[in-house]
């Protein structure tokens, strides 16, 4: 499943850019409106539909597993402190849910992005990500191994 | 400068019908190019499609007087204070431009149609004219300088342009170059106020010329996604999405969202 964006609905406020962690979320050039230019890597976190301010953004389920009909929707209301959900089977059942939208105590854990360095531009162009090497742990030498030990084979 | 009439001066050397012909070949710029747009992105029959959706899953029926209503509030509210941008600076910009815009465009219809026949022009219209004109740029330079998404969220130098700025740029090319030409008029240097003036007819050609390439037609689209989306909330479609929470006291305030600018 990956998501994609209703047009008519999006402002292009950038919410979704924001917060996809895969970075496929991003902002179309002729229109200026979110789009998903990779779905094939969009692993369905919902994390874009959840913070999308005018549910402008739904998630298409593959048609063999998820039949065509069927619906998957979420409204977060942030000024409730929930996030509900509507479940709609493609026989007409409709299942709704309201949780709240996290279970951490409210204001804490969360990384204070915007009061960190902002990055150069030439960092924006890099292909390291945000906070590498120290974030991955990869500031030392990348591990390797010994091209004999290929010759073992793989055993189970 | 702002009890200055321009298109009254122009007047007086250039006939002020060419000037009524140009408006009107502007106006059937925007009905035809929004045409030909609605036929390629086949929008018209997207939001047919999915009225007729929304009237299957409706959960009641509404009366005309609702649906009336619904439209009015949508108008009022939605529309001419462009809700959906939420609270902040970007709706700000977007009011500002959006009303300097139609004051500018408006004001500009009724200079030239009314006023270049060598009646005195009313004060307030020519300051109409200037405002709308000045509140274009003050709108439209903040959102192109620091609200663009592409700059805020994406990182994006603001001088690097993309085919979605044609229209603001247009119109911010329309509403500057018709300042300055005011300006150099009523200052009377000759020149200068001829080289805006045809800078500020080429920007409108670009403007209005490019409705089909540029994001002019969002104007029309948008009021009209808005009165489909408040109508399926009030028929109980809503798109498919949940109701509104009924939220139990104890899940307290949620995390507000941070401005989109963690890139």
């Amino acid at each position: 499943m990956s998501t994609f964006v209703y047009m008519t609905r999006c402002d292009g406020c950038g919410h979704c850019v924001d917060i996809c962690p895969s970075d496929i979320m991003h902002i179309d050039e002729t229109i200026r409106r979110a789009k998903n230019i990779e779905p094939n890597f969009c692993w369905e976190c919902y994390s874009c539909v959840k913070a999308c301010p005018n549910h402008a953004i739904d998630v298409r389920g593959y048609a063999d597993f998820a039949p065509m009909g069927h619906s998957v929707r979420v409204r977060r209301e942030e000024e409730k402190g929930t996030i509900s959900w509507k479940i709609k089977f493609r026989n007409g059942t409709e299942k709704d849910f309201v949780s709240p939208i996290t279970t951490k105590p409210w204001g804490k854990f969360i990384p204070k992005l915007s009061e960190g360095d902002k990055p150069r531009q030439g960092e924006m162009n890099s292909q390291v990500l945000y906070s590498e090497p120290e974030g991955l742990d990869t500031k030392k030498d990348l591990p390797t191994i010994s091209k004999n030990s290929f010759k073992k084979g793989v055993y189970y | 400068m702002l009890t200055n009439n321009p298109f009254a001066e122009l007047a007086l050397i250039f006939p002020a019908v060419m000037m009524q012909y140009f408006v009107i070949a502007m106006i059937l710029l925007i009905i035809i190019s929004t045409g030909l747009d609605m036929m390629h992105k086949k929008n018209v029959i997207y939001f047919f499609r999915n009225a007729k959706k929304a009237k299957k899953s409706a959960k009641k029926d509404l009366s005309v007087g609702k649906k009336t209503a619904v439209i009015l509030k949508t108008v009022a509210h939605d529309i001419a204070t462009t809700s959906e941008l939420g609270m902040g600076k970007r709706r700000l910009a977007h009011v500002l431009g959006m009303y300097g815009t139609l004051l500018f465009w408006i004001a500009s219809v009724i200079l030239i149609f009314k006023y270049t026949d060598g009646t005195n022009t009313p004060t307030y219209l020519t300051f109409i004219w200037h405002l709308g004109a000045i509140l274009t740029c003050i709108g439209g330079y903040w959102f192109w300088f620091f609200l663009r998404v592409d700059v805020s969220a994406e990182a994006h130098p603001w001088y690097r342009i993309i085919t979605a700025d044609l229209f603001v740029l247009a119109l911010l090319a329309c509403a500057t170059f018709g300042l300055a030409w005011s300006f150099f008029q009523f200052k009377e240097m000759i020149e200068l106020s001829y080289l805006f003036l045809i800078l500020y007819i080429t920007s409108n050609l670009i403007l209005f010329g490019g409705v089909y390439w540029s994001k002019f037609a969002h104007m029309f689209y948008k009021p009209g996604a808005a009165i489909q989306k408040n109508l399926a909330e009030a028929d109980g479609s809503r798109d498919n999405l949940p109701p509104p929470a009924d939220a139990p006291k104890q899940f307290g305030l949620g995390i507000k969202r941070e401005q989109p600018k963690h890139y």
